[in-house]
């Protein structure tokens, strides 16, 4: 579904990405880890289209597009979904509001009708129940005063209404307690299916005890130096992120 | 991707506003220039009595003595008042009799605007008086109202028919600059009274037009709602798209006596000028109501997208013992718009209560301020006012600017002020976009959320065509 081929892009004039090949195929879970400043995040960015990346070679194949080409928000309506590292808060605007515009949006893109309002709340109150989430966040304004918890719960939550055919959490993991991030990975297994895939990025193998990748790819200084199955975690976990630069040193030296 | 993006913004921006047109009615016009003369014209073209003309010409004297106030925080090219015409009224064909009597050309003006002149094929529940440049042109629902008791006429048929009415509640001509010339040269506008009791069954609204080049629109509102009344009155405007500044300096005043209230609505939409700041009306308007009896309310809600500058500040009174002041204001300044908007809150009675909700909106190069005075007289005891004023920016080209004032003469008020300020980040809008939302259609429910305490004070017809406006207004804003 998803062909990443010598990608290469950048911030403001510097090199974060510098080759990346990828393929996820459907119903596949690609784990993506690496050291801070490795250019995981930048990934995630480039495939949902933020503009502050340029991209500066290579191609993005999303089922035979060209997704570079596509607007943030019809990738978003193609089923492309990204969880964000820090959601946003939006004061004044309800989750029933956003999310019944977003779904209405997504309806309209596949050619049906809007969703009555009863039938809304009612798709609401059940992805709600999937993924544990508290029904009170549903009628607060979007993030706003959220925890850091709930906030990573609540992206989890809109994934659920969604849909996606491509889901990339962005560090979801990052910043939770055991149990959120247990509700997290449960979101993520709930919601798993043959057809859709999901990258999760991370920093630490512990999301990936909950969540178990077919692949694991590590992100050395802008390239994917090591893919694996996902015995590739637990080494890393193991030995370390020194391991895998100590190796890359010693095969430019070689 | 970034032409195309260009292109959606320069699509937007020059195509925003949709009330640009100009129709092409056979005019009734004096020539341009303000005088004593001009002024007798006018009142001679009306047929207006003795009492009236003394009225006018002692607000023109009065006018001649006084400058501009220079304290609002607004570029204001000077105003070269012998360029204005002070008459232009559609020539009437006979005596109107029905709809069909109407210029083919105004009615179509007026559909166009979605406001038809024909009773049976407006929004159930409102009756308008349609105003455009200097005259009303038709009231509807005149006569189902009549049946109440309820007058709703055109202010010029109000000095003829109910002419101690008119007398008895006009505004002093002295009340500030542009409200002694509109007692100058003002021409037309609503008159609408509500007896003791009553209950008025249907929204009022008067829709007003500008449509003549180089004229000037001074219209009058006068609203009377007596003891134990009811009365939700809307006000609509728009203008074509031109490039000289046309002024538009209106008076409403509003009076409740005991027990009434008073529900004010106002959807400006004037023509705001262009995106590089040329052109756009002049909205300098004069709103005042006084809570003349124990425990009367009046409200003003206001959503002020147009004009490239507007200035302006709904006041209330509060006169009567236990009477009520409120007012909701969202001002939306895009491209070079400027408003210096906010209102007057003066305490007279005792335990009298006022509310303050005042949300602006700068995008481009739009400057926005807020000015309010809240004022507790020495005998306005256990006198309480909460003011919340908040703005929001688009873009790093605008400004937002809070002037609250306070005098308090009386030691058992309370008075609160909050203010805060905020702004749409790239990040809210990407945000929006990720889960499948245009960024334009982000823009306005990220704007809508934060106006919405305001707008759910509108009637229900109007706050979905508020919804609407506020996000047209803003298209194109961020980039």
């Amino acid at each position: 579904m998803l062909i990443i081929n010598n990608l290469k892009a950048s911030i403001g004039g510097k090199n974060i990405l510098k080759g990346i090949s990828l393929e996820v195929k459907p119903g596949e879970i690609h784990a993506i880890m690496g050291p801070n400043g490795s250019g995981k995040s930048t990934l995630a960015a480039v495939l949902a289209g933020r503009e502050f990346v340029e991209v500066t070679e290579g191609t993005v194949t999303y089922y035979g597009k060209n997704l570079l080409e596509m607007t943030p928000e019809d990738r978003a309506k193609e089923g492309i979904f990204l969880g964000f590292q820090y959601p946003i808060e939006i004061p004044g605007v309800s989750m029933v509001n956003f999310m019944k515009t977003a779904v209405n949006e997504h309806r309209k893109h596949k050619g049906l009708d809007p969703l009555s309002a009863s039938d809304f709340l009612k798709l609401m109150r059940d992805k709600k129940e999937l993924v544990e989430i508290d029904s009170k966040l549903a009628n607060r304004s979007v993030n706003e005063g959220f925890s850091g918890g709930e906030k990573k719960k609540n992206e989890i939550f809109q994934m659920a209404m969604l849909e996606p055919r491509l889901a990339i959490l962005d560090e979801t993991d990052s910043g939770l307690d055991i149990d959120a991030l247990r509700i997290v990975a449960n979101g993520v297994n709930k919601l798993k299916r043959p057809d859709n895939s999901f990258i999760v990025i991370t920093h630490y193998q512990r999301l990936l005890d909950y969540i178990i990748p077919d692949v694991v790819h590590v992100l050395y200084d802008g390239r994917i130096v090591k893919t694996a199955g996902k015995e590739l975690a637990l080494e890393l976990e193991e030995k370390g992120y020194d391991w895998i630069k100590k190796e890359i040193e010693n095969n430019v030296t070689a | 991707m970034e032409k195309d993006q260009d292109k959606i913004i320069s699509d937007v921006t020059t195509g925003e506003y949709k009330y640009g047109f100009y129709s092409d009615i056979e005019m009734d016009r004096i020539p341009k220039g303000l005088s004593e003369e001009v002024v007798r014209i006018i009142s001679a073209k009306k047929n207006e009595p003795e009492w009236l003309l003394n009225f006018r010409l002692k607000s023109y004297r009065h006018w001649l003595t006084m400058k501009m106030p220079t304290w609002p925080n607004l570029k204001i090219a000077p105003i070269n008042y012998q360029d204005i015409i002070f008459y232009a009224a559609p020539k009437e064909r006979k005596n109107l009799t029905s709809v069909d009597d109407i210029d083919p050309e105004l009615k179509k003006t007026f559909d166009k605007l979605g406001i038809p002149l024909e009773e049976q094929k407006h929004l159930a529940g409102v009756a308008v008086d349609a105003v455009i440049d200097s005259v009303s042109v038709k009231t509807t629902f005149k006569e189902t109202l009549a049946e109440m008791g309820i007058i709703f006429c055109s202010f010029s048929d109000a000095v003829k028919e109910y002419p101690d009415l008119v007398r008895r509640y006009m505004v002093p001509y002295t009340d500030n600059f542009f409200a002694t010339l509109n007692s100058a040269v003002f021409s037309d506008g609503s008159f609408c009274y509500i007896p003791k009791g009553v209950r008025c069954p249907m929204e009022l609204s008067t829709y007003f037009r500008i449509n003549s080049a180089n004229t000037g629109q001074f219209e009058r509102t006068l609203l009377i709602a007596d003891e134990e009344s009811y009365v939700s009155y809307l006000e609509g405007c728009t203008a074509p798209s031109r490039d000289e500044n046309q002024l538009h300096a209106a008076i409403v005043e509003i009076v409740a006596e005991k027990n009434a209230e008073v529900k004010y609505s106002t959807v400006q939409n004037w023509y705001p000028g262009d995106k590089d700041g040329r052109g756009g009306v002049y909205n300098f308007v004069t709103k005042r109501g006084m809570c003349k009896g124990e425990n009367s309310k009046i409200s003003w809600t206001q959503i002020e997208t147009g004009s490239a500058i507007t200035w302006k500040y709904p006041s209330c009174i509060l006169r009567g013992d236990n009477s009520t002041g409120e007012f909701y204001s969202v001002a939306v300044t895009n491209n070079h718009q400027q408003a210096d908007t906010g209102t007057k809150m003066t305490h007279i009675g005792k335990n009298t209560k006022s509310t303050i909700v005042s949300k602006g909106i700068s995008a481009g190069h739009g400057q926005n301020s807020y000015r309010g005075l809240v004022k507790v007289l020495k005998n306005a005891t256990n006198a309480r006012n909460y003011s919340q004023c908040d703005s929001l920016l688009l873009g790093d080209k605008c400004g937002a600017h809070t002037f609250p004032y306070l005098e308090v003469d009386n030691s058992t008020a309370i008075v609160e002020h909050e203010a805060t300020t905020s702004k749409i980040g790239e990040d809210q809008i990407f945000y929006c976009n990720q889960r499948g939302i245009s960024t334009e259609d982000a823009i306005g429910l990220i704007v809508n959320g934060y106006a919405r305490e305001v707008i759910n004070k509108l009637p229900m017809e109007f706050a979905v065509e508020a919804q609407k406006l506020l996000q047209i207004s803003l298209e194109g804003s961020v980039g």
